[in-house]
């Protein structure tokens, strides 16, 4: 069922001008509801700003929204894998800081980037595997399991190096700081790399029988079993695409950064797992879409920006998150809610 | 060869382990000296420095074992922290007991209204608990950043740095609070019929409930007992940094608590509870920091340590594990099979 949802996404998206029938429109469409409410907040968001600032909707600041949160987008994608099976990856922030400080000492020892950028992914991709085998295998909570995932992270960084180590090759430099421009607006290599791993991460979704899988395994697990499909290689296979996201974003974040630093990505966890809920993916698995996790990116970059530009203390991002979150949680409890009384 | 069936036995074998290779690594860690009729030594040291994850660990016990999960208690503990200390650096007169008295109070009651919000999402509501509690561990240190005005405030108050450092005839009174919580909790649990209602709502929610017991209020109260825990944790953290630190107060020990927790023998699956298991697990942790520093590793090197500990303490849970050592036991003959099942008690 979750399946069919996701094909009609797409088509619904425009299709949503159809009003007067709300009431069919939402019991027919429930899956996507989320995400139309969190693209109405981000409109919102960006409506109120221009109006209270004037200055905001201008293409410097909807370019640098794509640069600033580029990582974030990265890993959204792979968390948003993790979560429609029902699972969660609580690694993601110290995996990027990993591969990151790992990938940056590489370079400062001098090792060509075409070695150091894959050593960087499969890194990333070996933590995942290791959550998903102890997963899928040994029965562990993804909960427990990639807690430990983050420890090993955040250990491993460390273990390369304790302070923060520059990075000086011109591939990683061109990636930073390179901006293609067009008027007003610019983009960096990471936000297409980004942008791309949206892109990547949507067709694989919905266009392929990996993708659907996923979505089955994350309905029923037991029904996925029953009709054939192979849960288990599918439940390693979303902590490995999770991991590597993470080597990616830790290679989006060195480039923005121009160096590595064993501390980043401190809690990124949580905003990545609340960008995806307020995205309008649901945690108890089935439903969720990428590109709404891209649409939960830009909000909490918006609300960012705008508490930036308020010059509010940056700790009220954090609590603004946090509410939206729980409105958000509380909007598809209504939602799962109201669908099971209707089946 | 009853001993090695019990339940605690394994956990109790780690952590004796691990304080014979503290001790033998470095032969001062059993030393204990007295001075001035009070002791101090590194045991001591242990005791006294595990009274805030004994406390959150405590909570956290009644809450897994309603089948939740609480990843507030370290936002909790910021913001109650945040709150006592900016009560007694307002106050004309900080060193006064009245003072810190309704500066601990009101940081304790933050900590209840915080468990009750919890408690509310889940129980009444019913969000996953992993959620509901993510909500305040996001926005709760944004709180206490708001509360300390983003600052670190510091506050010199002797009776308020009592709490943390000083002595109660020998031992410190960190150590007498976390028994005391110990011994208060395991009362209410052990000796009414709430441990075994507790228990009964974890291993099977729809059964108990068929069978008449209330379980929104048990799921709510043990996230009020955790709310509550953390916060006298967060008055005992803050007062021993004398600093309310917003970002560094209690940061990561929801996971030291579910480590600990989890190293006792319950299982994160609810139901069956030790308040003893999590003790020896609150222990365990506190001398596994130890050893690590005694062994010579940078103290943030440690995560990778503690990652490898929570790798091999859930394969031993892992029922395939369980399978092998069995398929393994009876390849050696009857010998290792009490230990196999023994194991699996453990998980249960």
């Amino acid at each position: 069922m979750s399946a069919t949802d996701a094909t009609t996404t797409t088509s619904s998206a425009s299709g949503a001008g159809a009003k007067g029938m709300i009431g069919t429109f939402t019991s027919r469409y429930a899956s996507v509801l989320p995400t139309f409410a969190a693209i109405t907040i981000l409109i919102a968001l960006l409506a109120g700003a221009e109006i209270y600032f004037g200055n905001f909707l201008t293409g410097r600041n909807m370019s640098a929204l794509l640069l600033d949160n580029a990582y974030l987008m990265v890993l959204a994608v792979g968390m948003t894998f993790v979560i429609v099976t029902a699972g969660i990856d609580l690694s993601v922030g110290s995996v990027m800081a990993f591969t990151g400080i790992f990938g940056a000492s590489l370079f400062a020892s001098g090792v060509p980037f075409v070695i150091v950028i894959p050593v960087m992914l499969l890194s990333g991709v070996a933590i995942g595997l290791l959550i998903g085998v102890l997963v899928q295998y040994f029965n562990v909570q993804p909960f427990i399991a990639s807690l430990a995932g983050l420890f090993l992270g955040r250990g491993l960084a460390y273990v390369v190096s304790l302070q923060s180590i520059r990075v000086e090759d011109p591939v990683l430099l061109w990636l930073g700081s390179t901006r293609f421009t067009l008027g007003d607006f610019y983009i960096a290599p990471t936000g297409v790399i980004a942008l791309l791993t949206v892109i990547v991460g949507a067709l694989v979704m919905h266009f392929t029988r990996f993708g659907r899988t996923v979505y089955a395994v994350g309905g029923s697990e037991q029904s996925a079993r029953l009709m054939g499909l192979n849960v288990a290689r599918t439940k390693v296979m979303v902590y490995v695409i999770s991991g590597l996201c993470g080597g990616l974003a830790g290679l989006v974040l060195t480039a923005y950064t121009g160096s590595g630093y064993p501390r980043n990505g401190i809690g990124t966890e949580l905003d990545v797992i609340a960008v995806v809920v307020i995205g309008g993916t649901l945690l108890s698995g089935g439903r969720g879409y990428v590109l709404g996790s891209m649409i939960g990116v830009f909000v909490f970059g918006t609300i960012n920006t705008i508490i930036n530009f308020m010059g509010a203390e940056q700790s009220w991002t954090h609590i603004i998150v946090g509410a939206l979150l729980l409105l958000f949680i509380v909007v598809q409890r209504a939602i799962v809610a109201r669908s099971d009384r209707s089946r | 060869m009853r001993i090695l069936r019990h339940r605690l036995f394994w956990p109790a074998a780690a952590l004796v382990t691990l304080l014979v290779v503290n001790t033998i690594a470095n032969p001062n860690f059993a030393r204990i000296t007295i001075r001035d009729g009070q002791l101090y030594g590194n045991p001591i040291t242990i005791l006294r420095d595990s009274a805030p994850l004994m406390l959150v660990a405590l909570g956290m016990t009644l809450v897994i074992a309603t089948r939740g999960i609480d990843l507030s208690v370290g936002a909790i503990m910021a913001v109650s922290g945040a709150v006592a200390l900016t009560i007694i650096d307002d106050s004309p007169n900080p060193g006064s007991v009245g003072t810190v008295v309704v500066a601990v109070i009101v940081a304790v009651v933050v900590g209840l209204v915080l468990g009750v919000w919890n408690g509310f999402l889940v129980s009444v509501i019913g969000i996953q608990p992993i959620i509901a509690t993510l909500v305040l561990m996001l926005a709760g240190r944004g709180v206490a950043l708001l509360i300390t005005g983003g600052e670190i405030t510091t506050v010199n108050s002797a009776p308020y740095k009592f709490i943390a450092s000083g002595y109660l005839i020998i031992l410190p009174i960190a150590f007498f609070i976390w028994v005391a919580a110990v011994v208060v909790v395991s009362m209410l649990e052990r000796r009414t019929a709430l441990g075994m209602l507790t228990e009964s709502v974890g291993i099977n929610p729809e059964a108990s409930r068929l069978a008449g017991v209330r379980s929104r209020g048990i799921i709510w109260s043990a996230y009020i007992a955790s709310g509550v825990l953390a916060g006298i944790a967060g008055v005992i953290y803050a007062s021993n940094t004398m600093a309310a630190d917003a970002n560094s107060a209690g940061y990561l020990i929801e996971l030291y608590a579910i480590l600990a927790v989890v190293l006792g023998g319950t299982s994160l699956m609810g139901g069956k509870f030790s308040i003893a298991g999590t003790v020896i697990g609150v222990m365990t942790v506190q001398a596994l920091e130890k050893a690590i520093l005694f062994l010579g590793v940078p103290p943030a090197q440690a995560p990778v340590f503690f990652a490898v500990v929570v790798v091999v303490v859930v394969l031993l849970q892992a029922p395939r594990v369980h399978a092998w050592g069995r398929a393994a036991g009876r390849r050696m003959g009857v010998g290792a099979k009490p230990r196999t099942d023994d194991r699996k008690e453990v998980a249960a």
